[in-house]
């Protein structure tokens, strides 16, 4: 078979690579093909559904109409074995071929699993959490075998939206986090405190600094985990969370260049000239620290397959890079953060907060030369989307440094003429 | 949509020199998203009242009115996770389907005007301008009454009410 | 003793049932009438502190409020009226001079409104402006004694020097309202539609800020006592200029801008410190005669090298139509005479209420006298103070005016409801404050719009009207006082404006 534009994957990265093709050329064949049995689906939203907040149908941020308005052919539950580089081919899982004039990598990233002893002997029971399939896979253990208490290793944002969805369900939840507190990628240790008081308040414990260094089985269930500290939980459920990395099996034989992930150019090209890549497999420009970077994200993969897109298509467009961004609800806490958020060098930083503990409110900018780098919104996040813009556009802050954190902060307390050009304008273009 | 009168792409243009701060802009945003369209029912009958599409800011005698501006590479698009956000093919707006729409804020975080707002009043859902799309002209433009929020057209023409 | 409180004027009516909360009302309102309880879900109001501006009442989006009169008030009996007790219960509590703002207020005697105007009938064809060209072009200036033809080699030539004219494209300009007494934001309006419009506007004592010199070639700059804002760059940026002795709403008094309204903007169009009282004294300290007068007639000439005409504008006071003939002689290109009516930013309500005389009145007596000595022709007549229509347009040209002023009826069209508390500087229709948070209420574009409608308007009405008098240009209806008749004038008063009784024939 042969086409015009291979898309390895289904996800966000995959379907912005097709939206942006058709702009440019509303004819080339597009083949898009995905090992996961589904035409598609946010996955974001898991912890949504574990929590039984959307169904499955709910979960598609694409309609079934859009890859027949698209012209594109769908390849579902399908993997891709084999990349031939020089032949411009690949091999599906099965044997067939497919030719390609340009392809796009978005494989995705993959789960860590840390080395646990006992960890192979188990057969039921463990999980991890990045792939809808293996919800359904958790929901139907939990109501098989009746769950009521759940093991979380790791206290990074999948495992804790993971316990968020568990939580939703009413079970209750034991986290186990390696660092001295939660979100430690995210947040610093104020913002982690409140979100932990918070969990705290619900069905969930948290242990710090330790780790789970055994499991025990039975009949091939999980049925303990001991903890570096010495602690023994019984459980019948462990979820895996201690990280996602790029997938790169794909790409491991092949002559693409990898570093953490697919390195690519501001046109999201990696060293083969057509073959390009996007998502949480890519390392790519990150616009705050001018290098590259992976920054697994939604936003990011859009933007770079979309980018993708316009330049299979022969659209010349530049990645101007991300930064990383998240926006995530906790046990009713709404946190959104920007960029730095924990300089390891806080001394070159300067840091300006406000809290209220009470009402789980945590507002914290990081500057760098007058410049935002950071921030950190908890509790309430209305307008947090200024300091993307901010960051962005690294506008100097000092005329209005006191206002970053007052009550009324919004594009009123921005100068004048940057005011009424973003309030004029036409809006946001790259 | 069949019920949708807006067909071309156009654009509010906010002139804060002239905005004198009544804030009608808001009541009548509200107005034209109410179930009965009649202010009186909108403000005091039984229906929950639509949260209002714009942000006002006041400090001083400086004030304006704020409403999605309907971005060309809008951030908010891009970081949508269900596809409530779309983008309307005919007149290029940015649209939000909150029947979609899980309340996960990631256009909020997006949004580098922060013209969307969370709205609780039902479910958890986004909040935003549409730009009164099943209307002829804005319900904020018309009833500015110092003409402060305008609307223009593509080529920045602006476009008054018959 | 139990202290009198100051009379309510109004009554701020408020219909709950329709009032929806939202605040639009106590956001709006400079006097701080209106007010929202959180804890009984009320808006109330106290109706003490109303002015009686309207600007709820338009703002109001569900017409929940009614501005009324306050009917139950002091015991009033045909002396004693409601306003003059006001006055002293304010002065008993003050014991100052009551200010006021706008033009007289009294039932001074009308006279616009008992002159009708003539039509034409049978004997002499009525025009349809529509269908027929109809001049309300006039010019403003000096007029030649005579017009010299020179014949050469049986070709005329006109070799008549016509003095530096202005040219309107209907008798009505806008009167002297400087920047400082009314916002930039309706100084800008004014400008714009007069320059829209091809008419004149004036600063007033006020200068001329920057952002109006796109208008500054339709503009008359304005040389007063304080001769605020008054630079050779100034004088060379307008069309024409004014020297202003006086003024109908306060004849023989100064002007007075407060300190604190002297903001950096007007201080700098002032050329005045910022934070000092703008005193405009009440004579002209150069000025003490005739001579006087004409000195700086021709000092301002000079100054612009006679290309500009030279006005001067006075009060109508008894003496008018010697002084009027004196300024004349003095070398005035224009006289503007401002009548009893004549409105104001802050007068003293005694003045302006007790001081002049009506301005059909003067007009009619200077334009007299002007012919009778011959001198007519050698300046212009501009009438103004409380032109309210164009019917009172045609019938001051009618009496003797060459083209009329406007201010209150121009403010009118931009808003102002005639609460006349200009003085306060809390002008909620943005037009009489320098206050930013109230000034931005006037959008120039729409003030602009709107006065430049009220001029077309006007313009429409004058060519019908004229063309019912038979008559196709503005010029052949000046002074031509047959086509006025009066309505229950004495004799004395039809002899000084110089017009029949209706019912008498031609």
């Amino acid at each position: 078979m042969k086409t015009k534009y291979l898309i390895i994957g289904n996800s966000v990265a995959g379907v912005y690579c097709i939206e942006a093709i058709r702009e440019v050329d509303r004819k080339g064949r597009i083949t898009v093909v995905s090992d996961e049995n589904i035409i598609n689906y946010s996955r974001p939203l898991i912890s949504y559904y574990l929590g039984g907040r959307v169904t499955k149908e709910e979960m598609a941020f694409r309609d079934k109409e859009f890859y027949q308005e698209n012209g594109v052919q769908l390849i579902l539950n399908r993997k891709v074995a084999k990349l031939l580089v020089e032949e411009k081919k690949v091999e599906l899982s099965g044997g067939e071929e497919i030719e390609f004039e340009k392809l796009l990598i978005s494989c995705g990233g993959e789960p860590i699993l840390p080395p646990i002893e006992g960890i192979e002997k188990v057969k039921e029971g463990l999980f991890t959490f990045t792939r809808l399939e293996e919800v359904d896979r958790l929901i139907d253990y939990i109501q098989a075998n009746k769950i009521e208490e759940v093991t979380v290793l790791g206290a990074g944002l999948i495992g804790l939206k993971c316990t968020e969805g568990l939580l939703e369900r009413g079970l209750r939840v034991n986290i186990i986090e390696l660092a001295d507190r939660i979100l430690a990628n995210t947040f610093d240790q104020e913002a982690s405190l409140i979100l932990e008081n918070a969990l705290s308040r619900k069905n969930c414990q948290v242990r710090k600094e330790d780790t789970i260094v055994r499991v025990e089985e039975k009949k091939g269930r999980i049925n303990k985990v001991i903890l570096r500290s010495g602690e023994t939980l019984s459980t019948s459920l462990l979820v895996i969370a201690v990280g996602v990395r790029p997938s790169l099996g794909l790409v491991e034989s092949t002559p693409i260049r990898c570093n953490r992930g697919v390195l690519v150019n501001d046109f999201m090209q990696t060293n083969i000239k057509n073959i390009y890549a996007a998502g949480d497999m890519t390392e790519a420009k990150d616009f705050l620290l001018q290098k590259k970077s992976v920054i697994a994200i939604w936003p990011t993969a859009a933007r770079q397959g979309k980018i993708a897109g316009y330049n299979m298509a022969g659209k010349k467009k530049r990645y101007n890079g991300l930064f990383i961004m998240n926006s995530v609800e906790l046990v009713g806490v709404p946190t959104i953060s920007f960029g730095i958020t924990n300089p390891p060098d806080p001394e070159n930083f300067e840091i300006l907060s406000r809290k209220n503990e009470e009402e789980n409110y945590y507002r914290k900018i990081i500057l760098k030369d007058n410049k935002i780098v950071g921030a950190i919104f908890m509790g309430k996040i209305e307008r947090a989307g200024i300091f993307s813009g901010l960051i962005r556009e690294k506008l100097d802050v000092s005329s209005f440094k006191d206002d970053l954190l007052s009550d009324d902060f919004g594009l009123l307390v921005l100068p004048a003429e940057y005011r009424k050009h973003m309030v004029k304008g036409e809006g946001f273009t790259e | 949509m069949s019920d949708k009168k807006v067909n071309k792409p156009r654009r509010i243009i906010i002139r804060e020199e002239y905005c004198m701060g009544c804030r009608l802009c808001e009541v009548w945003c509200i107005v034209a998203h109410s179930k009965s369209k009649d202010i009186i029912k909108a403000y005091k009958g039984q229906e929950p009242r639509p949260v209002s599409g714009i942000y006002f800011e006041e400090r001083g005698a400086v004030s304006f009115t704020l409403q999605c501006r309907h971005c060309e590479d809008a951030p908010c698009l891009e970081a949508c996770l269900t596809g409530a956000m779309y983008r309307d093919k005919k007149t290029g707006m940015v649209l939000h389907n909150k029947d979609k729409c899980v309340g996960c804020w990631m256009c909020i975080m997006a949004c580098p005007y922060g013209v969307i707002k969370p709205d609780f009043k039902k479910k958890k859902v986004a909040s935003k301008c549409d730009l009164c799309i099943e209307l002829e002209f804005p319900a904020c433009v018309e009833h500015c009454p110092n003409e402060a929020i305008i609307l223009v057209d593509k080529e920045g023409e602006r476009i008054d009410k018959e | 003793m139990a202290k009198p409180k100051r009379l309510r004027e109004f009554d701020v009516v408020r219909d709950d049932e329709k009032c929806i909360r939202c605040e639009v009302c106590c956001r709006m309102c400079a006097n701080d009438v209106h007010s929202y309880d959180a804890e009984t879900d009320k808006v109330s109001a106290d109706s003490a502190k109303c002015v009686g501006c309207h600007f709820c009442e338009d703002v109001c989006p569900t017409e929940a409020l009614v501005i009324k009169r306050n009917k139950s008030q002091i015991k009033q009996n045909a002396n004693w009226k409601s306003d003059a007790l006001g006055n002293i219960i304010k002065q008993a509590e003050t014991g100052g001079v009551v200010l006021i703002g706008m033009g007289n207020d009294r039932p001074i005697r009308d006279y616009f409104g008992r002159i009708v105007l003539n039509a034409s009938q049978v004997t002499n064809p009525s025009i349809d402006p529509l269908r027929e060209p109809m001049e309300l072009k006039t010019f403003i200036g000096s007029k030649p004694d005579r017009i010299e033809l020179v014949e050469k080699k049986s070709k005329v030539r006109n070799t008549t020097e016509i003095p530096p004219q202005l040219e309107l494209e209907t008798p009505v300009l806008f009167t002297a309202m400087s920047f400082g007494s009314i916002s930039l934001n309706a100084c800008k309006s004014l400008a714009k539609a007069a320059c829209d419009f091809g008419t004149y506007w004036n600063t007033g004592e006020g200068g001329l800020h920057k952002d109006l010199y796109p208008y500054a070639h339709r503009c008359i700059v304005q040389v007063a006592s304080g001769r605020f804002g008054v630079d050779r760059e100034y004088l060379k940026k307008g069309a024409a200029i004014e020297i202003k002795i006086g003024q109908g709403a306060k004849p023989g008094i100064g002007g007075h801008l407060p300190g604190e309204k002297v903001s950096g903007e007007i201080s700098s169009t002032r050329m005045i410190p910022e934070g000092t009282d703008a005193l405009s004294p009440a004579p002209h300290h150069d000025i003490y005669s005739i001579e006087d007068l004409r000195q700086l007639i021709f000092a301002l000439k000079e100054a612009t090298d006679y290309k500009k005409p030279v006005g001067v504008k006075i009060a109508a006071v008894h003496n008018v139509a010697p002084i009027a003939s004196g300024i004349v002689r003095a070398g005035a290109d224009f006289v503007v005479i401002d009548g009893i009516r004549g409105g104001t930013g802050a007068a003293p309500q005694i003045i302006r209420d007790n001081v002049g005389i009506p301005i059909e009145l003067a007009v009619a007596a200077v334009d007299q006298r002007l012919r009778e000595e011959g001198i007519r022709h050698k300046a212009s007549l501009i009438a103004a103070g409380g032109i309210k229509s164009s019917g009172d347009v045609v019938k001051a040209v009618a009496l003797g005016a060459d083209a009329v002023y406007i201010g209150t009826a121009a403010l009118v069209a931009l808003g102002c409801h005639l609460c006349q508390r200009c003085y306060t500087g809390k002008c909620n229709w943005g037009i009489a404050t320098q206050d930013p948070y109230l000034t931005k209420r006037l959008n120039p574009e729409i003030g602009a719009k709107r006065a430049y409608n009220l001029l077309r308007g006007w313009s429409l009405e004058i060519k019908e009207m004229l063309g019912g008098m038979g008559i196709n240009a503005i010029e052949s209806l000046r002074g031509n006082k047959e086509q006025l008749r009066g309505i229950g004038l004495h004799e004395k008063e039809l002899e000084l404006l110089g017009i029949k009784h209706a019912g008498e024939a031609w």
